[in-house]
């Protein structure tokens, strides 16, 4: 099982001292939070997508590749890659570039984005969301898959002989997770192409991330690519942790009382009692952590939000030694007690370079025995 | 049958729950019901954190899912500037848009002067008519000069009759299971825009 942080991106003033980071420092913190990641032995980075303030990762390519360049094992990766406002051949060509950088390090996650001003910024229309994904990914995957293609669909000009350059490394192309928060038709999306389905699982009850994993699970049999408790699953999570609970909850409340998103509304008892945000020691975070299993299955990929409200950055480093000395050690371990073999791992360029090997020496196998038959006809 | 009385009286006792409390059991005198009431007063903050939290605390919930699956429901509201309370209104924006479709209700209000009585059919009955709730024809509205005096007991037989008799007729517009996320098929989304 792998596991990681992702972060949105904000420029938040710090409520505890009124204090608001410049972008420049903003985008170096990400950046360092990056490094820390791998210097504490979590498995991935994802940084979001975002056009509008206060807001900074416009360009997560860019920042991946300054991130591969000085990191070795991080799996570096987006949440979520704009499939709707973005142009797929540029999707195609930037994320293969980063492959090669990063020496295959690099995986993505699709996601609409919820801004409706943003659409029309890049000559799109938020109503279309769903038919954007669908159509861009559709594409997206031709790209990455033939060498040169011929393409016509609604959202975007057509393409005639067309080669996405660089191609994929290996002509393996980075493997897809598809994010969303409630709608079925972007998890029947993942399910149709076996890609992987990314909840993020906080600011909602448990049991409305359990609705949508199920219904990707189940789809993903429908569609042939194994059984419902092999599809590959990611959530999300957030935590805030100090040794002992009660200073986690003093420290974090005025990030969470003047957070955008929950900020002035619920209370911070509520929103932990309620949904997966865990704020406490070490050890909630990991009981509250292993209790994700109990409604999403066996799964690949666990991700926390560490990095935003308006934390320092002091403070998130400290929070990311804890998460990687303290907690995911034992949820490595704990996660691994009960899981069924045949429950994959989340595929990585090596894994998929393997398969895409087999792949081709059982098609050569059947093509030899199909050969032999004639022969012997 | 499930009688589920939602009163958004703020007084501890109110007269909007006195007149809840007779509609129901006026009902109970003409049909087999179990009462259940939803005081809107205790959920106050629940309802408001629903607006910014995107979901429902657990007693919130509870009574949502009472109304939901309840077969006929009493909702009564003291009238505030001109109309229902915004607490009412509140608990109805967060209710699921579809969970009164069919089913009986019976609107009543409570106000300081009979000169708001019109509140029922100006403001009440529109928004149970959007919800697509059969509201029963007799809406009953008590004015502070209403309680003691002649009419308003025969107002309440009369409402808690018709609302009894729908209750039985449509007997069965209860409890829906919630419904299962539909299944658009991959190819027929394709398909979708291949053919636009």
């Amino acid at each position: 099982m792998q596991f990681g942080i992702f972060t949105v991106g904000d420029v938040t003033p710090d409520p505890t001292t009124g204090r608001t980071p410049s972008e420049r420092e903003r985008i170096k913190a990400m950046v360092a939070i990056a490094l820390k990641a791998e210097e504490v032995g979590l498995d991935v980075f994802a940084t979001g997508e975002h056009h509008n303030p206060p807001f900074v990762p416009s360009s997560p390519t860019t920042m991946l590749g300054y991130v591969a360049a000085r990191t070795e094992k991080l799996i570096l990766s987006t949440s979520t890659t704009l499939i709707t406002t973005n142009d797929p051949v540029k999707i195609a060509e930037d994320f293969a570039m980063l492959q090669h950088l990063a020496d295959g390090r690099v995986d993505l996650m699709m996601g609409r984005g919820n801004t409706g001003p943003v659409y029309p910024w890049f000559g799109q229309d938020i109503r279309e969301g769903i038919n954007l994904a669908i159509e861009n990914y559709a594409l997206l995957r031709r790209l990455w898959r033939e060498d040169v293609v011929d393409w016509e669909g609604k959202f975007r000009t057509p393409l005639q002989g067309f080669t996405s350059t660089p191609r994929p490394m290996d002509d393996v192309p980075p493997f897809v997770w598809h994010g969303s928060i409630r709608s079925p038709e972007i998890a029947e999306q993942a399910a149709y192409y076996g890609d992987g389905f990314f909840h993020n699982n906080i600011f909602w009850p448990a049991d409305h991330t359990k609705r949508m994993v199920e219904f990707y699970r189940k789809r993903f049999a429908h569609y042939g690519h194994g059984t419902p408790e092999q599809a590959i699953v990611g959530l999300g999570g957030q935590v805030f942790m100090r040794k002992n609970s009660q200073d986690a909850v003093r420290e974090f409340r005025p990030y969470f009382d003047n957070a955008p998103v929950y900020g002035h509304g619920p209370s911070l008892e509520d929103f932990t009692e309620q949904t997966p945000l865990t704020v406490g020691s070490p050890q909630q975070v990991i009981e509250k952590t292993l209790g994700f299993r109990e409604y999403a299955g066996d799964y690949q990929r666990q991700l926390f939000l560490m990095d935003h409200a308006g934390l320092p950055l002091k403070t998130v480093l400290e929070q990311l030694d804890m998460l990687g000395e303290e907690v995911v050690p034992v949820l490595r371990k704990e996660f691994a007690k009960g899981r069924p073999a045949d429950v994959p791992e989340a595929p990585t360029h090596a894994s998929l370079l393997v398969a895409a090997a087999e792949e081709k020496a059982a098609e050569k196998a059947s093509e030899k025995a199909s050969d032999k038959k004639e022969v012997g006809a | 049958m499930k009688l589920v009385v939602v009163s958004a009286g703020l007084s501890v006792p109110s007269s909007t729950r006195l007149l809840a409390d007779r509609l129901a059991a006026a009902v109970g005198r003409q049909a087999p019901v179990e009462v259940e009431v939803v005081e809107l007063r205790d959920l106050a903050v629940e309802i408001a954190h629903n607006f910014t939290n995107g979901f429902p605390g657990r007693r919130l919930a509870a009574a949502l899912e009472a109304v939901t699956g309840a077969d006929g429901v009493i909702a009564v509201t003291p009238v505030f500037t001109a109309s229902y309370s915004g607490l009412f209104k509140s608990f109805f924006d967060v209710l699921d848009k579809d969970a009164l479709a069919g089913k009986p209700v019976l609107i009543a209000a409570t106000g300081g002067t009979a000169r708001h009585s019109l509140v029922l059919e100006h403001a009440l009955r529109p928004m149970f008519a959007y919800l697509r709730a059969v509201v029963v024809p007799t809406g009953v509205y008590a004015a502070s000069e209403d309680w003691g005096a002649e009419g308003l007991e025969g107002r309440v037989e009369q409402a808690a009759g018709e609302l009894a008799g729908l209750m039985q007729g449509l007997s069965g517009t209860g409890r829906r299971e919630p419904e299962a996320l539909p299944v658009v098929p991959f190819a027929e989304q394709l398909a979708r825009l291949a053919a636009s």
